[in-house]
């Protein structure tokens, strides 16, 4: 894995990498050479399988990390790519062209981040979160908990309890010492 | 005797891209939804079709039936709490998400597992494994045309779940796996129950071959139906059983072993034609091994000593800022957990790869297009899709 990262760095401006376990790499690139660099590990170095694509929300670096997970089912490795998008303008370049599946991921980190990846195909169709229209969930700066409350309650004969004073109340009604 | 016109070179006319042209309007096709209930599919998932004749023109995939936003629950939660919400992301194997969080805590937080522990886990992963397999033989049966088929290995399952019982004091959802090892040994005399039942679900595989697998109606639906490229495995991300269907070893207990894995012996089996029938043929061979295997590890597997690692108040318990991708071989193929930590006592995200994910969206779009209506429901089984694991 050393002499990949090596490699790569000749080629790519890499800013970080970690090497998680010996056969598990991730490495840190700038936005506009994520895909390149992508797309070379695909076509050259043999990282045909793309495991997953995911998005995590830095919301305190205002920034989300995309994570490229391939894998080289060859030598049995794993590289992670990760990248910085503008949180407030959050949006990437499609890599539908190399994954078939990857333009489903990126549906998906559309409706949940709300990440646009221009040209990828039926993005904007609703994938999992059919009839919604608030804002993207998976964000951190959505509170779940208030938007249920707000959405969906009270609902009518539903009521809710403090647990110490319900079990008194229910358990030991005589007793008043606490 | 009516005879068809075999020349389909003009049927259905097609755009220059090759895409097959369809006019709702024109009264020749009919739009029809298969789901999102329907025995093929453990859970709830749809495909619209547009079909012409008995013939597939289109076809989507519709989930979120099932979507509990678990991904996002989990954010909220301390790590400990995580365990009885990630099982719930695949309802009918549950184990595989215990294993792969736990696993990702302990990576992260530099815990090792001791000997002991590690048997246990392999013990039950592949009990999972055995169930889910059984429950999909019931499942391709079904989908067939031969229902009773499904209430053997049923059956078969059931007594599995009598075992998980036994252990962890669950059916279904076990939560035995814990940061760290699992909660307790296998109880007294267990061995010797499991070999009664591993002999009883043997027989009913015999059975299941003689009156499925040999059958001829099952043969002739079978063959050559749902035929899946070896050159679509990278490209569409195939793992697992499916990719092993078409001739390409993907297994990660053999690729990359992991706990007790490495010192078992089994060769998965490999499959060259990739249509239903081999699909069908990899599984039943894979539910073989898995009894082979639980046979093995139950041989092998110490009775005492420590399976549990020391760790801290887990309700206290901070990992540092990391992250890692954590993979094991599901019945269905390759299950992971991508983990991100933040050095917060909550994870910053997880998010969990099935492999219904790639099988459950993009394939079946792409095999569903000129496949035969009645051919729809066993194609769906046969990919093995469990729809909870596509929304979470």
């Amino acid at each position: 894995m050393k002499t990949l990262l090596t490699n790569l760095k000749k080629r790519h401006d890499i800013t970080a990498s970690k090497l998680q376990r010996n056969n598990e790499l991730f490495v840190t690139v700038p936005n506009n050479q994520a895909v390149s660099l992508v797309t070379y590990l695909r076509d050259h170095e043999g990282f045909s399988h793309l495991v997953i694509l995911s998005a995590v929300d830095w919301l305190e670096e205002e920034v989300f990390q995309l994570t490229y997970l391939l894998n080289n089912p060859e030598l049995k490795q794993d590289i992670g790519v990760r990248t910085l998008v503008d949180r407030n303008e959050p949006v990437m370049e499609s890599i539908h062209h190399l994954w078939e599946h990857s333009a489903t991921y990126q549906r998906e980190l559309f409706e949940m981040f709300g990440i646009s990846f221009p040209t990828s195909p039926r993005m904007e169709e609703p994938f999992i979160l059919e009839g919604w229209d608030g804002p993207p969930p998976y964000r951190r700066d959505f509170d779940t908990l208030k938007y249920a409350e707000e959405t969906y309650f009270p609902r009518p004969g539903r009521t809710t309890n403090d647990v110490a004073a319900y079990m008194k109340e229910k358990l030991y009604p005589e007793d008043d010492n606490d | 005797m009516i005879k068809f016109d075999e020349d389909r070179s003009r049927f259905p006319e097609k755009n220059p891209d090759g895409t097959n042209i369809i006019d709702l309007e024109s009264g020749r096709f009919t739009h029809l939804w298969q789901g999102p209930v329907h025995p093929g599919i453990t859970g709830n998932m749809s495909l619209e079709l547009i079909v012409q004749g008995d013939e597939v023109m289109s076809c989507k995939t519709h989930v979120g039936y099932l979507h509990r936003g678990f991904e996002k629950l989990m954010e909220r939660r301390r790590f400990i709490q995580c365990l009885p919400i990630c099982v719930r992301i695949c309802v009918p194997e549950p184990d595989f998400n215990e294993y792969c969080l736990c696993a990702t805590v302990e990576e992260l937080a530099g815990v090792e597992v001791p000997d002991a522990g590690q048997w246990m886990r392999t013990l039950l992963l592949e009990m999972a494994r055995l169930q889910g397999y059984l429950m999909w033989l019931g499942g391709i049966s079904g989908a067939l045309g031969m229902g009773i088929i499904g209430q053997w290995t049923n059956y078969g399952r059931d007594l599995i779940l009598d075992r998980f019982e036994e252990i962890t004091g669950g059916r279904v959802y076990h939560m035995h796996m814990m940061p760290g090892g699992v909660r307790s040994m296998t109880p007294d005399g267990f061995n010797q129950r499991m070999e009664e039942n591993l002999r009883e679900i043997s027989e009913i595989l015999k059975d299941v071959h003689k009156t499925m697998i040999e059958n001829t109606v099952f043969r002739t639906r079978t063959v050559g139906t749902g035929y899946i490229d070896p050159l679509m495995v990278n490209k569409y991300g195939i793992t697992g059983p499916n990719a092993r269907a078409a001739g390409i070893l993907r297994d990660v207990r053999i690729e990359y072993p992991y706990l007790r894995y490495g010192e078992l012996d089994f060769e998965p089996y490999l499959g060259k034609d990739s249509d239903i029938f081999t699909r069908t043929l990899v599984r039943y061979n894979d539910t073989l091994t898995s009894v082979d295997l639980i046979r093995q590890i139950m041989s092998k597997m110490p009775s005492k000593g420590p399976f549990m690692a020391d760790m801290p108040n887990m309700l206290h318990f901070k990992i540092p800022r990391g992250e890692t991708y954590i993979r094991a071989e599901c019945s269905r193929g390759e299950f992971g957990y991508y983990t991100v930590t933040d050095g917060s006592g909550y994870p910053r995200r997880i998010n969990a790869r099935g492999p219904s994910y790639t099988h459950g969206v993009s394939l079946i779009e792409k095999l569903g297009i000129n496949a035969n209506i009645a051919d729809v429901a066993a194609l769906m089984v046969s990919l093995h899709i469990y729809p909870p694991e596509i929304e979470r």
